[in-house]
């Protein structure tokens, strides 16, 4: 017994959206899904006319998604905006070239001009050289900041004025939970604002077009529209802890499908206690980018790369920060510390 | 009757279907390998029976990553002739001749 749209009341229904419990046929799922993005856009004054929006693409179903509604929206409401997008090579083998494969083929589906950015020209490592030091067990903390800023440089060399990133709100409810679990107060505070105005040089503000939409809603736009997206997890070693927080949201959204938004609410509500110590926010000495610390994440992340020592960046080794700037050798139990374990 | 099982997953340069008779393993742990077949087969149930089917004839390893409970674990989207299982009955839908079920993982990187 086919249901009925229940907008339309013509065509069969093909999805009950989490969201609402609606049942809704394709072209008004379509049409509910890029207006809901479009008022998201608008309510919460995402972009001005004129501006150059680089979109983070991965080839992964947000950001196709994203690439795919951004140039919809573009045209249909008039933003104004010059579109481009942005994507990272890690460098590994086998990984990346399926997905940038699909982020050149998006560029030609989408028109739109596409720049790739690799850890080699950034950092002058791939992420395969990096694991061949430091082995399979550290290689995501790398990954991920290495990833973070080689967006912002890409950015910056590209002069655009907003990235945007395919964050959907499963991601942001997953992140809530994720810094309630691991007490950072200061990423909790930021993690559900929809954009981050610019923490200074070499940082782009960034924002996040699908914070409302659940990833259900994604996948299945994706999967109706046959947009062409690939999707597979970094083959290095998935976040585990970061898969616990997942596997227990998926399980409260399927005994109440509002969790989502739910935790997102709580996130966006909580205010932090006066007198609660949060991280000054200060800048990198050696290359500029925001940091807490004397030097930042990926420059003490390089610096033990490049000494042969690629535990340096893995663990708290703040106080070494001084000797690393102004080039003094460490200790010979400092660098026992920071050697290579064996795999 | 006869319903085709399809597991859309992490595999290819577009969503393709992988024939849920291949490794399982294939499936969700993000290994690029395209398999376009499909599993046809002799099946008389409903989507629950169905559920066990798989898990008894097509899951060799760790079924804990489709089935959690007498359903798919969550995070999983099922579609019965491209539309919704939760506008069909889910567990309860009757398969009948020529339904088509796509499995989508949902569970992946984005
Ligand atoms: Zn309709
Ligand atoms: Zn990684
Ligand atoms: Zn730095």
């Amino acid at each position: 017994m086919p249901v009925l749209c229940s907008s339309c009341s013509e065509k069969r229904a093909v999805l009950k959206r989490p969201k609402t419990g609606h049942s809704l046929c394709k072209a008004c799922f379509f049409w509910a899904f890029e207006e809901e993005v479009h008022h998201t856009i608008v309510t919460a004054k995402l972009f001005k006319p004129g501006e150059t929006v680089g979109v983070a693409a991965s080839g992964g179903k947000d950001s196709t998604v994203l690439a795919h509604v951004m140039k919809l929206l573009n045209q249909r409401h008039g933003y104004g905006l010059e579109l481009m997008l942005i994507s990272v090579d890690e460098g590994i083998t086998g990984y990346r070239d399926d997905s940038l494969e699909t982020v050149k083929r998006n560029q030609q589906q989408y028109d739109l001009p596409l720049k790739i950015v690799s850890y080699e020209e950034l950092y002058g490592w791939t992420m395969d050289a990096i694991v061949k030091q430091v082995g399979l067990k550290n290689n995501c903390t790398f990954c991920g900041v290495f990833r973070r800023q080689a967006l912002d440089r890409g950015a910056v060399m590209l002069k655009v004025d907003k990235i945007c990133t395919g964050h959907n709100a499963d991601d942001v409810a997953e992140t809530v939970l994720m810094n309630v679990l691991r007490g950072d107060i200061a990423r909790l505070r930021r993690c559900t604002a929809i954009s981050t105005a610019s923490e200074g040089d070499g940082v782009v503000p960034r924002c996040k077009p699908l914070k409302y939409a659940y990833e259900k809603e994604i996948v299945l736009y994706a999967y109706f529209k046959k947009l062409d997206y690939f999707s597979t997890e970094c083959i290095y070693s998935p976040n585990a802890y970061r898969g616990y927080a997942r596997t227990f949201l998926k399980d409260l959204e399927s005994i109440r499908p509002s969790s989502i938004m739910d935790i997102i609410h709580s996130g966006e509500n909580l205010s932090v206690r006066d007198g609660v110590k949060m991280p000054v926010q200060g800048t990198c000495s050696r290359c500029g980018y925001i940091s807490s610390q004397a030097l930042c994440k990926s420059c003490v992340l390089l610096e033990g790369l490049n000494r042969g020592l690629p535990k340096l960046g893995i663990g708290k080794h703040h106080r070494l920060h001084e000797k690393l700037l102004s080039q003094q050798p460490l200790t010979e139990s400092e660098q026992r510390k920071l050697k290579p374990v064996d795999f | 009757m006869s319903a085709c099982v399809w597991a859309a997953c992490v595999c290819g340069t577009q969503i393709c279907y992988c024939s849920l008779s291949a490794e399982i393993l294939l499936l969700f742990s993000g290994i690029n390998e395209n398999v376009y077949e499909h599993v046809s087969m002799w099946f008389t149930g409903n989507m629950k029976q169905l559920l066990v089917w798989i898990q008894r004839n097509l899951l060799k390893e760790r079924p804990e990553l489709f089935v959690q409970g007498d359903t798919v674990r969550p995070g999983i989207l099922v579609l019965i002739n491209d539309a919704d299982w939760e506008l069909m009955g889910e567990l309860d839908y009757q398969l009948e001749d020529q339904d088509n079920i796509v499995f989508i993982s949902t569970l992946h990187g984005g």
